[in-house]
């Protein structure tokens, strides 16, 4: 419809060419539907008809904004691709020929033709612009050779202006079709981008909106009928936005950042993450597309998991903990500890348990392996029998290998079950005790039981054995007191039978000397003196017999009394009167003028001193005996020291000289009519009395015999 | 031999069962002018003491029968002879015979041998004691 109301305005045609041709060429274009067969068809007539010889149709393209090779008469296809002239260029000769909408000349003679270049090199040309000038810059061009000098001829402007509104027409009937399409696209295009629920936007380098869905219009535009606070919100969002691309202006790829926007229906607050892209606009300008993808509930939702995940982490770090209190405490028991689940496998132990059920690490050797295994299998008998069973706990002795050594472990297992709160057996956790240190103890007590009942035993027999000896001791004692009985008693008798005869010849001896029988002659009565005299020795040496007897036996019985040294001394004195009265003996006496009362046994005393005064009388042929009584304060005795300047003892003889029928000169000792018992009997006594004698004596030169005497006696 | 020469002389029973040992002293203690009868066992001596009534008595105690310090116990338990003094002639020497006859009431323990005077001596002193004892007892 188009062309047809074009064509009514076909230019009229001139005189030159004939009206034949011209319709030719008519028809041929519209026929034509597309412009570069019409271009080639011109050009041809052109040709044909006006005498041209090469030819170039540039067009203005104005999409790129330059005048380029469209097709060509008699020109190089590479040099139509190359030719391209930027429209912008205003001082191109080629572009003020386009703008000045007559033909120009250009001729090989002028330098202007070498500032720029053509298809058709240095030849002279004209160029003749297309259409009828409707456009302010022109369809485009025709560049021709071969036309005569001066003014271009009707036909050619004819066939130009005809070819141009040709092209005019096919242009205009395409970019009608194209609008249309474009409309369509566009309104698909809406489509699409509204049926995006994210808001999207496109925005020119000044942040201006070019395009928004109706996501981003809810956000970001509000019309009049708009509430007060929804226009706030909505000038508010823009602010902020704005801002955010300002911020990410600078990044030339695609760019994410968080956008926090309000809701202008609810004033609720919206959290976007906003995803830019530059894209190409305009011819040198730029733009950004904008996608909010609205994270507010993915926010909410990731902080959500994140608690959570938090809460959970807290809650393993616990579990954790526990786990590892348990561990520690677990494997701070020194018995094996394990944790089965009801399946009988094992799932947790301690490292005394897993010596006992794992394999060590390391070299693998088949002995302990097979320990380990026969172990677990008595292991696992064991656990199931307790699933077996009604009871929660169970204990029962077990005997396991150590895999180590091979040797038998007994031991107690004690297992108990672990129910959860639902009354679930959850696991079963036993303790293996090592029954081997309280075996070996048994074995120990039964040793040492049996060591004691063997002891218990000889301590019996010894016990038994060491009465029968008491006893037999006891008989022995009783034996032996008897016999010291039947010893005294037989020595009383014997006294006793010596003592009769001696009665009866000192009695008769006595008679006769004393005249009962009448008177007897001198010799008669000296022999009858030497009766009497050896009649008394032997009883001398009787009653000294019976004294020692007495004191060896302890039945010397001592009667302790208040004594007077100085009395009892006189009494010895007299007594021994008639002995000094036989010698020319100076015998003194020196008595300590302190002398104290003492308590002893006043008979016995006396008869020590008795003893060695008329040993010392007896033993010294000359010169003195003298007795001195002193009282030792310091040591609370008395000393009775009988001193004399006879025979003497010599030093070997001191010791034995107090034995029983011991006398240094037994000869002159028998002349003296000593009994030897003297002495041994005064010792004897002394000690009975807590006293003692002591001797210091030299040979030929006399001899001191002192008693010391205690002041008290110190037995009861 | 015979007695009542002197009705005043203190009569003196000895008591022995050894002959010997009767006739030493009995000769001797009529020698010194005393009046003397003899037992020779513990019964003549219980016989004799309450039949004669002796001043003293010298009593051996190893005797035949009845010994010596039975008849002491005997004569001291009766009222006829209690007073009479008794002198233990004894030849045991130990200290558990004397005092065995003291304790049956002996006034006197002599020990054999013993020279006749010293027995005599005793005899005189018993004799002394008991008057003594008398004229305490009847003022």
């Amino acid at each position: 419809m188009a062309s047809v109301a074009h064509l009514d305005v076909l230019p009229r045609s001139g005189d030159g060419t004939g009206s034949k041709a011209k319709l030719a060429l008519v028809d041929a274009l519209l026929a034509e539907q597309e412009a570069r067969p019409c271009a080639v068809l011109t050009l041809r007539w052109l040709e044909r008809h006006t005498g041209v010889e090469r030819a170039v149709c540039a067009v203005v393209d104005h999409e790129s904004g330059r005048l380029t090779g469209f097709t060509g008469l008699g020109v190089s296809l590479a040099a139509m691709d190359s030719f391209s002239v930027d429209l912008a260029d205003r001082t191109h000769p080629l572009v003020v020929a386009l703008g000045g909408g007559e033909p120009v000349a250009f001729h090989d003679s002028q330098s202007l033709l070498r500032t720029f270049e053509t298809p058709l090199g240095n030849t002279s040309f004209y160029a003749v612009p297309l259409g009828g000038g409707k456009d302010e810059t022109g369809l485009g061009l025709l560049l021709l050779t071969g036309l005569d000098d001066g003014p271009v001829s009707d036909d050619v402007l004819w066939a130009a202006e005809l070819f141009g509104m040709r092209l005019g027409s096919i242009w205009y009937r395409r970019v009608q079709a194209d609008e249309r399409r474009h409309k369509r696209e566009r309104s698909w295009l809406f489509a699409v981008i509204n049926a995006v629920t994210d808001p999207l936007l496109l925005t020119d380098a000044d942040g201006r909106i070019l395009v928004a869905n109706t996501g981003a219009e809810m956000l970001l535009t509000a019309g009049e009928d708009k509430r007060e606070g929804w226009r706030r919100a909505v000038a508010l969002n823009n602010m902020l936005f704005s801002a955010s691309l300002f911020t990410s202006a600078a990044e030339r790829g695609p760019t994410r950042r968080e956008l926090l926007l309000v809701d202008p229906s609810e004033g609720e607050d919206l959290l976007f993450e906003v995803l830019s892209t530059p894209v190409a606009i305009r011819l040198g300008e730029t733009g950004v597309v904008s996608v909010l993808r609205n994270v507010t509930d993915l926010r909410r939702a990731t902080e959500e998991i994140e608690e959570n995940y938090r809460r959970l982490g807290v809650a393993e770090a616990a579990t954790r903990a526990e786990r590892d209190r348990l561990d520690l405490i677990l494997n701070s028991v020194l018995d094996p500890i394990l944790v089965t689940d009801p399946a009988g496998n094992i799932m947790r132990m301690n490292p005394p348990a897993e010596r006992m059920f794992t394999f060590p690490a390391g070299k693998r050797k088949v002995e302990v392996e097979r320990r380990v295994r026969t172990n677990d299998a008595v292991f696992t008998s064991f656990v199931s029998s307790l699933y077996a069973g009604q009871s929660r706990h169970w204990r029962r002795q077990l005997s396991l290998l150590d895999p180590q050594t091979g040797a038998t472990v007994p031991v107690e297992a004690i297992s108990g079950k672990v129910v959860s709160k639902q009354g679930e057996e959850t696991a079963v956790v036993t303790i293996l005790h090592d029954l081997t240190e309280a075996e070996e103890k048994a074995r120990l007590y039964e040793q040492v039981k049996r060591h004691s009942e063997e002891l218990r035993e000889k301590v019996r027999e010894a016990t038994a054995e060491l009465a029968e000896q008491n006893e037999l001791l006891r008989r022995q004692a009783f034996q032996l007191e008897q016999a010291s009985a039947m010893k005294s008693q037989f020595l009383a008798n014997v006294s006793h039978e010596l003592r009769t005869p001696l009665n009866a010849i000192i009695g008769y001896t006595h008679l006769m000397l004393e005249g009962v029988s009448g008177e007897m002659n001198r010799a008669q009565q000296d022999k009858l003196a030497r009766i009497d005299a050896n009649a008394r020795h032997l009883l001398a040496v009787i009653n000294d017999l019976l004294d020692i007897t007495r004191i060896e036996s302890g039945k010397m019985p001592v009667q302790s009394e208040r004594v007077l040294l100085p009395e009892l001394i006189d009494e010895v004195m007299a007594e021994v009167e008639p002995l000094i009265a036989g010698t020319r003996l100076e015998v003194s006496r020196l008595l300590s003028p302190d002398l104290p009362e003492i308590e002893t046994d006043r008979q016995k005393v006396k008869q020590i001193v008795l003893n060695l005064l008329s040993n010392a009388l007896k033993f010294t042929p000359q010169g003195s005996v003298a007795i001195r009584l002193e009282h030792e304060c310091e040591a609370g005795e008395i000393s009775i020291a009988v001193t004399d300047t006879g025979i003497g003892i010599a030093e070997e003889n001191q010791k034995t000289i107090f034995e029983a029928f011991e006398q240094a000169n037994s000869s002159f000792a028998r002349r003296q009519g000593g009994t030897g018992l003297g002495l041994t009997i005064c010792r004897r006594l002394a000690h009975l009395l807590d006293g003692r004698i002591i001797l210091t004596s030299r040979l030929a030169e006399g001899s001191t015999f002192t008693l010391f005497l205690p002041c008290k006696p110190r037995t009861a | 031999m015979s007695s009542g020469e002197t009705p005043a002389a203190p009569l003196v029973l000895v008591v022995d069962d050894v002959d010997h040992g009767r006739e030493i002293f009995a000769e001797y203690l009529e020698f010194r002018g005393f009046r003397v009868a003899t037992a020779a066992d513990g019964l003549e001596a219980l016989e004799k003491a309450f039949e004669l009534r002796p001043d003293v008595i010298l009593m051996d105690l190893s005797l035949p029968g009845i010994d010596g310090w039975e008849a002491t116990r005997r004569l001291k338990q009766d009222e006829r002879t209690r007073a009479i003094p008794v002198i233990a002639l004894t030849a045991h020497a130990l200290a558990s015979a004397h005092d065995r006859a003291r304790a049956v009431g002996c006034d006197a323990v002599v020990t054999k041998p013993c020279l006749p005077k010293d027995l005599e001596q005793e005899v005189r002193r018993q004799l002394a004691a008991r008057k003594a004892g008398e004229s305490d007892v009847r003022p």
